[in-house]
C-alpha cells in the first residue's frame, strides 16, 4: 500500500530523512515513533505528497508520487484521511460542518453526507456535539472530529500526525481505540508518535526513526528510545 | 453548484464592506457606460436628424416662375447626387411659420404669404454634395439666398466622436480599475481564508472546488454593480424623458426602445461578469498557486 524506497530528504542544509526504506501492506496498523524532529512528521507529508522526496521513491498503491501531476495530488490525497496534532478545523464551522466539509470534497451527494456524517459521530461518540463549535469542545472531543472528518469519507489509508500529543492518557486511549476499530474494519493506518505508553499498549507493527534514520521495523514492537 | 455559491454567499456576507467596495466601483463604470451609450446613442440620433433633413433650402426670388422651378429641379436631378429637391410654396411657407409659432400669437400678427419666399428644399444622397448642390443653386438667377446645415452636421459629428473617445477612454479606465479592485478584493479574501484553503487542499479539494467559490463571488459583484447601474440609468431616463423631449423638439430621440435597453442589459451583464470572473482569476492565480 506504501512504499518507501531509499527516501531522503532535505530542506536546505537539514536533512529530515535519510534512506528510509519500509513497506506497510494494505490493512496493516503501523506505528511510526521518535522523539521530535525524528521525520515522523516528514514521512507523513511525504505519503501526502506535500513534499517531494529528495532522493527515493515513495509509492502509494504502486504509484511513485513524483510521477503525480499537479492536478491528480486531489485525487491521490481522496485516498487518505488525516488526523493532525493540531486538528485543522475550521472554527466557524460546527462539528456537523467540519466532518460533513470532507463529504462534499469528494463530491457526494447532500442526503448521503448528512446519514454519513450521523452515522460517523455516533462512532467517535460525538452525536450530542452535531451543532456545537469547536470552541465549545475538549481538546479529546476536536481531535474525535478530526478522526471523524479522516474517516468519514472511507478512505485506504489514515495517517494520524501525533494525534494524541495534546491529550492525556485516556483521552489519548479512547483515540487510538478508535483508529483501531477503524483498522479492525480493513483500513490502513499509519500514526506517528512518540507517546510510549500508548505504543507499548497496542501491540502493534513500530517503525522506530531518530535523527531521520529508519532504526528498527518491528512486527509488534515497544518503545525502546528514551 | 449550489455549495460553491454558499460559499461565496458566506463570503460576501462575513465580510460586506468589502462586498460593498465591489459592487460600487462596479456600479461605476456600468453607470458611466450606460450614461455614455445613451449620450453617444442620442447624438446619434440627432446627426441622423440632420442628415435626414432637407439639407440645402434655396430661396428664390419672388418673380420665378413654376416652369423655373421644374427647370431647376431636372437639373438637379440630373447631377445625380440629389435624393430629393421639394417646392415650398409661399402659402405653404405661411402654414409652416404659423404651425412653428402657433403659442406665440404676436409673431403670427402682420405675417403674410407674401412676405415669405418660395423655397426648393433639396436633400443630397451624401453629405460631401452639400457643398457643390449649394454651389450650383448659388448662380442660379432664379435662387436669391442659399442656406445649408453643413456647419450644424459638421459640429454634431465633431461632438459625437469626441464624446465616444471620451466615453471609451473612461470606460476602460473604470473597467481595469474595476478589475483591479475585484483583484484586490478576492485577493484579500484568499488570504484571509489561507487556513481554509490549506485544509481543503490537505482533504483532497480539486483546484476547481477551491477557486469556483471566488470567481462566483467576482462574477456576482459584477453582475449586481452592471444590474444597478442599469436600472438606475433607465430611471434617470425616464425622469428626464420630458425635459429631453421639450429640448429637442421635433427630434426623434425618445423614448428609447425597451429592446435596446434590454440589449445595454444584457452587453452590461456579460462585460460584468467578464471582469468579475476575470478579476477573480487573476486573483485566483495569483494568490493560490
Amino acid at each position: 500500500m506504501v512504499k518507501f524506497e531509499n527516501v531522503t530528504k532535505k530542506f536546505g542544509e537539514l536533512t529530515a530523512l535519510k534512506g528510509v526504506s519500509f513497506e506497510i501492506k494494505s490493512g496493516e496498523f503501523v506505528f511510526v515513533i521518535g522523539p521530535c524532529g525524528a521525520g515522523k512528521s516528514t514521512l507523513a507529508k511525504l505519503i501526502l505528497r506535500e513534499y517531494l522526496p529528495t532522493e527515493g521513491q515513495v509509492k502509494v498503491k504502486g504509484i511513485d508520487l513524483k510521477n503525480l501531476r499537479k492536478k491528480e495530488i486531489p485525487e491521490h490525497r481522496k485516498k487518505i484521511g488525516v488526523v493532525f496534532q493540531d486538528f485543522k478545523l475550521l472554527f466557524d464551522r460546527t462539528v456537523f460542518e467540519n466532518v460533513a466539509l470532507a463529504l462534499r470534497v469528494l463530491g457526494e451527494k447532500e442526503e448521503e453526507i448528512t446519514q454519513k456524517v450521523i452515522n460517523i459521530l455516533e462512532l467517535v461518540g460525538l452525536s450530542q456535539r452535531a451543532n456545537f463549535f469547536p470552541v465549545q469542545l475538549s481538546g479529546g472531543e476536536l481531535q474525535r472530529v478530526c478522526l471523524a472528518r479522516a474517516v468519514v469519507g472511507e478512505p485506504e489509508i489514515i495517517i494520524a500526525d501525533e494525534p494524541t500529543g495534546n491529550l492525556d492518557l485516556g483521552t489519548a486511549r479512547e483515540i487510538v481505540n478508535l483508529l483501531k476499530k477503524i483498522n479492525d474494519k480493513g483500513k490502513t493506518v499509519i500514526m506517528a508518535t512518540h507517546n510510549f505508553e500508548i505504543v507499548n499498549l497496542m501491540n502493534q507493527r513500530v517503525i522506530e526513526l531518530d535523527k531521520g534514520k529508519l532504526v528498527s521495523d518491528e512486527k509488534k514492537g515497544k518503545y525502546h528510545l528514551p | 453548484m449550489k455549495e460553491h455559491w454558499r460559499t461565496a454567499w458566506t463570503h460576501m456576507r462575513r465580510t460586506p464592506y468589502q462586498a460593498l467596495a465591489a459592487i460600487l466601483i462596479m456600479f461605476l463604470t456600468f453607470f458611466i457606460t450606460t450614461v455614455f451609450i445613451l449620450t453617444a446613442g442620442g447624438f446619434q440620433a440627432i446627426l441622423r436628424y440632420f442628415e435626414t433633413r432637407p439639407q440645402v433650402t434655396a430661396f428664390l426670388k419672388d418673380e420665378t416662375t413654376s416652369s423655373q422651378v421644374d427647370t431647376l429641379k431636372a437639373k438637379l436631378a440630373q447631377t445625380g447626387k440629389v435624393k430629393e429637391a421639394k417646392y415650398i410654396s409661399k402659402e405653404e411657407a405661411l402654414n409652416i411659420y404659423r404651425e412653428q409659432n402657433k403659442n406665440d400669437p404676436l409673431l403670427l400678427e402682420m405675417v403674410t404669404a407674401n412676405i415669405l419666399p418660395a423655397s426648393l428644399e433639396v436633400a443630397t444622397n451624401d453629405l460631401a454634395y452639400l457643398n457643390e448642390i449649394a454651389q450650383t443653386l448659388r448662380v442660379e438667377p432664379a435662387v436669391e439666398e442659399v442656406v445649408f446645415q453643413e456647419d450644424v452636421v459638421k459640429a454634431l459629428q465633431q461632438w459625437t466622436l469626441n464624446i465616444r473617445m471620451i466615453g471609451i477612454a473612461l470606460i476602460s479606465i473604470f473597467g481595469l480599475v474595476s478589475l483591479l479592485v475585484i483583484l484586490v478584493i478576492i485577493g484579500m479574501k484568499i488570504t484571509l481564508r489561507r487556513e481554509e484553503i490549506d485544509i481543503l487542499q490537505l482533504l483532497g479539494a480539486s483546484r476547481w472546488y477551491i477557486r469556483a467559490p471566488f470567481l462566483l463571488e467576482g462574477m456576482f459583484y459584477g453582475v449586481v454593480g452592471a444590474f444597478m447601474a442599469w436600472g438606475i440609468s433607465y430611471l434617470l431616463l425616464l425622469y428626464l424623458t420630458s425635459y429631453i423631449i421639450k429640448f429637442f423638439q421635433g427630434i426623434a430621440l425618445l423614448p428609447v426602445s425597451p429592446l435596446f435597453m434590454l440589449t445595454v442589459l444584457g452587453i452590461e451583464i456579460s462585460s460584468g461578469i467578464v471582469i468579475g470572473s476575470l478579476g477573480s482569476l487573476l486573483a485566483v492565480k495569483r494568490y493560490l498557486k
